[in-house]
């Protein structure tokens, strides 16, 4: 028995040296070379949730397949956008949650992301005589250009068939977007063209007119949208490169969370956590003595290690998130403050402080494992709730809390234990009312 | 030896009348979702130089947002709340405010919610209730398999806890029109979190309760719940004590962000502890001891506190 309790000790203080380590990397070498990880709320930016119309997919493919290709096009706009450790993913079936931390454009990012940017080529409908068709409101009608690609099918010309390297250039002045067909996009293009010498092309994104240039030659290379702001210019580069998205997306939330606000909450909450985390040191202390000094180290080694593992899982803390650990750490002492209340018992039944100890953890084990038992259920339920509808900080709350109830298991059980029966049986701390036992 | 149990009624009185107001509270004001739960749009603004509520009142609304409400929210800083809206909206809104008050705006905090995540939202909310309770009823029900009737345990543990939650949601339906509190993901998160701590103090009285009639000294077991109670006293309190003492030190300087998520924590711990120690052992004995039928034939003579505990089982 003593053995194994000397071994425990060994490897308590090993683990406090390891968490230690990644907590507070002197080099940033191997443990050290990860960052805590934080959630908008406290490094700032904007959290949008969209919602893709599945009902306007193609139908030869699945949702899945739609919603990953989104995802994707999605991503690579972001990418281009520049926005650093950009978070997106689908949520339930139908809907698609962007994370851009620190985005300096809300605005501007949310043109990027949400427009389809369909780029569609369109002629006139001409009517029996060859005039051009009118709708009731004496508009021409458009109908989409088709043409055959090298396959030999006959399909309409979009921006599918363009080259991802679209680019803005400036014309006398004013900026055009500039884009080249692939070879599918050339040979229907040139078909579209031949057709229409002296007459109108249509060029329109998603749905809305740009440009009619007319005609003059035919073309299978490249061309140019113009009509177009600078910025509006750079927004559909990165659109037509990254791909126009399968389905329209409709946004169904939006939060933006200011930096410095951001900072200012997790320092706040920081101190707060100290302070709060002193207290219940000062009261484990003044209260059980000996014990509460050994669960104020307990505690210590406790804070160590889940801080160690938020950053090497790693999980995003949000300000919910540090609170739930701040909260644990309240927690974690409970079972301290069970094991205890049980020694004192033990010890006014007679018990020497060695087998008041021993009981003091076995008659305590049952309540201590119910209570965590339940609050673990409510983490997993929380978690659900939070991931369902995509509620970032509630997620993050269930989570540390999760880590910091199994973790303070075995700090308040396991290294509190090996602590107090290395001061037991190295004859330390033999009098009794340094546990508190001739009080109460 | 304090005798806890023997007072049961009053005890029970006491939650009735902390809890009642609030349902009639709840059920007069309801209670106020904030953006997450409704749709439209929130946003903290602060202005560079800064402006008056008036006049910024009167440029909002002649921005086309009559209906939108505003709230001085100190320093300079301003909360907004008005209809779902679009990007181009925000941006014109912006343009407008800037033009009409002469000043350079800031959006510090800006969220908007459509109507289907709002009613999903709250759905989901009352789900994670419901289902969080069934959960924690079987588990206390299979911890307490080697008792007599084990199910009694996980429900009166159960009550305990919803006890719990009524007492948060009412104080904070209070709260909503004395403060202008509002009720968002966090708050139910924090819920859940009190619903989960609650069955904590609940289950260390309860396996005392366990361990002293396995015992057998004390036969009755009225007197086997006030005596295990009374053992367990000073644990209830000091392992509440510890958690307050953190929740407090948030609560007085944590982020503002959530100030009123440690609000219900706090409530939820404080009211937690007192109905392990007086309300959760105590229907066990009125179980026990089928009281029910007595005050079945009391009805309606009996003081609302009775009924209310009567209801609630």
């Amino acid at each position: 028995m003593r053995r194994r309790e000397n071994y425990l000790f060994l490897f308590v203080l090993a683990l406090l040296i390891l968490a230690l380590c990644v907590v507070f990397p002197i080099n940033k070498g191997v443990l050290g070379n990860k960052d805590f990880q934080l959630g908008l709320d406290l490094k700032g930016g904007s959290y949008l949730l969209y919602e893709a119309d599945l009902s306007k997919k193609d139908p030869s493919l699945t949702d899945a397949q739609v919603m990953a290709a989104v995802q994707s096009k999605i991503e690579s706009r972001v990418n281009t956008y520049g926005v650093t450790e950009p978070i997106i993913q689908i949520q339930g079936n139908n809907r698609i949650l962007v994370q851009l931390p620190g985005v300096k454009d809300v605005n501007e990012a949310i043109k990027l992301i949400g427009q389809v940017a369909l780029l569609e080529f369109k002629e006139q409908k001409l009517d029996a005589s060859g005039a051009v068709a009118k709708d009731a409101d004496g508009k021409d009608i458009w109908i989409p250009s088709t043409a055959t690609d090298l396959a030999g099918n006959t399909e309409a010309l979009t921006g599918k068939y363009l080259k991802p390297n679209a680019y803005v250039s400036i014309n006398n002045g004013k900026p055009e977007v500039a884009f080249e067909w692939n070879a599918d996009g050339a040979k229907m293009f040139g078909q579209i063209t031949a057709r229409l010498i002296n007459k109108p092309l249509g060029i329109f994104l998603d749905g809305v007119l740009k440009n009619q240039p007319t005609v003059l030659a035919v073309i299978t290379d490249k061309g140019v949208i113009n009509n177009i702001t600078v910025d509006d210019a750079k927004i559909l580069v990165n659109q037509l490169n990254s791909g126009s998205l399968d389905v329209p997306l409709k946004p169904l939330q939006q939060t933006d969370v200011d930096a410095t606000l951001g900072a200012d909450s997790l320092r706040k909450s920081l101190i707060a956590g100290l302070i709060g985390i002193a207290c219940v040191a000062f009261f484990m202390i003044v209260y059980y003595r000996v014990p509460g000094l050994v669960a104020t180290v307990a505690l210590g080694i406790y804070a160590a290690i889940v801080l160690a593992i938020f950053k090497l899982i790693p999980i995003t803390l949000t300000l919910p998130g540090i609170a739930g650990f701040v909260i644990s750490t309240g927690m974690a002492v409970d079972a301290n403050v069970l094991i205890f209340e049980r020694m004192k018992e033990e010890l006014k039944r007679g018990l020497t402080i060695k087998m008041a100890v021993q009981e003091g953890f076995h008659r305590a084990w049952p309540s201590i494992r119910d209570s965590n038992f339940s609050t673990l259920i409510t983490c997993v339920i929380l978690y659900w709730f939070g991931g369902t509808f995509g509620a970032f900080m509630v997620k993050g709350f269930a989570m540390t809390l999760a880590l910091g109830v199994l973790i303070s298991l075995f700090s308040a059980i396991t290294v509190t234990r090996t602590f107090l029966t290395q001061m037991v049986n190295n004859g330390m701390m033999t009098n009794v009312t340094l546990y508190g036992g001739k009080h109460d | 030896m304090i005798n806890i149990i023997g007072k049961r009624y009053w005890f029970f009185l006491l939650s009735a009348l902390i809890i009642v107001p609030g349902i009639i509270s709840m059920i007069v004001s309801g209670l106020k979702p904030a953006n997450d739960f409704q749709s439209g749009t929130a946003m903290t603004l602060t202005f560079n130089p800064t402006v008056e509520e008036n006049a910024l009142r009167q440029s909002v609304t002649a921005a086309g947002y009559q209906d939108a409400t505003i709230q001085h929210a100190g320093s300079g800083e301003y909360f907004i709340s008005l209809r779902e809206i679009t990007t181009d909206e925000r941006v014109k809104l912006q343009s407008d405010l800037e033009t009409s008050l002469k000043t350079k705006m800031t959006v510090n905090n800006f969220s908007t919610t459509s109507a289907t995540v709002a009613a999903q939202t709250v759905r989901y909310a009352i789900i994670a209730v419901i289902v969080a309770a069934v959960g924690i009823m079987l588990y206390i029900s299979f911890a307490f398999r080697k008792m007599p009737r084990p199910t009694r345990w996980g429900f009166c543990a159960v009550i305990a806890l919803l006890h719990d939650v009524l007492v948060v949601l009412g104080i904070f339906s209070i709260l909503v029109w004395a403060a202008g509190v509002k009720i968002d993901a966090l708050f139910i998160t924090g819920m859940l979190t009190v619903a989960g701590y609650s069955v904590h103090d609940t289950i260390v009285v309860f396996d005392r309760i366990r361990e002293n009639m396995t015992k057998g000294t004390i036969k009755n077991f009225e007197d086997v719940a006030n005596f295990s109670i009374n053992e367990t006293f000073v644990r209830s309190l000091n392992t509440s004590l510890t958690v307050t003492f953190v929740l407090f030190a948030l609560f007085l300087l944590g982020g503002s962000t959530i100030h009123y998520f440690i609000l219900v924590l706090l409530i939820g711990v404080i009211t937690g502890t007192y109905s392990s120690i007086f309300n959760a052992s105590a229907l066990l004995v009125v179980w026990e001891n089928n009281e029910w039928r007595r005050f079945i034939s009391w009805i309606p003579g009996v003081s609302k506190g009775k009924k209310t505990e009567t209801k609630a089982a």
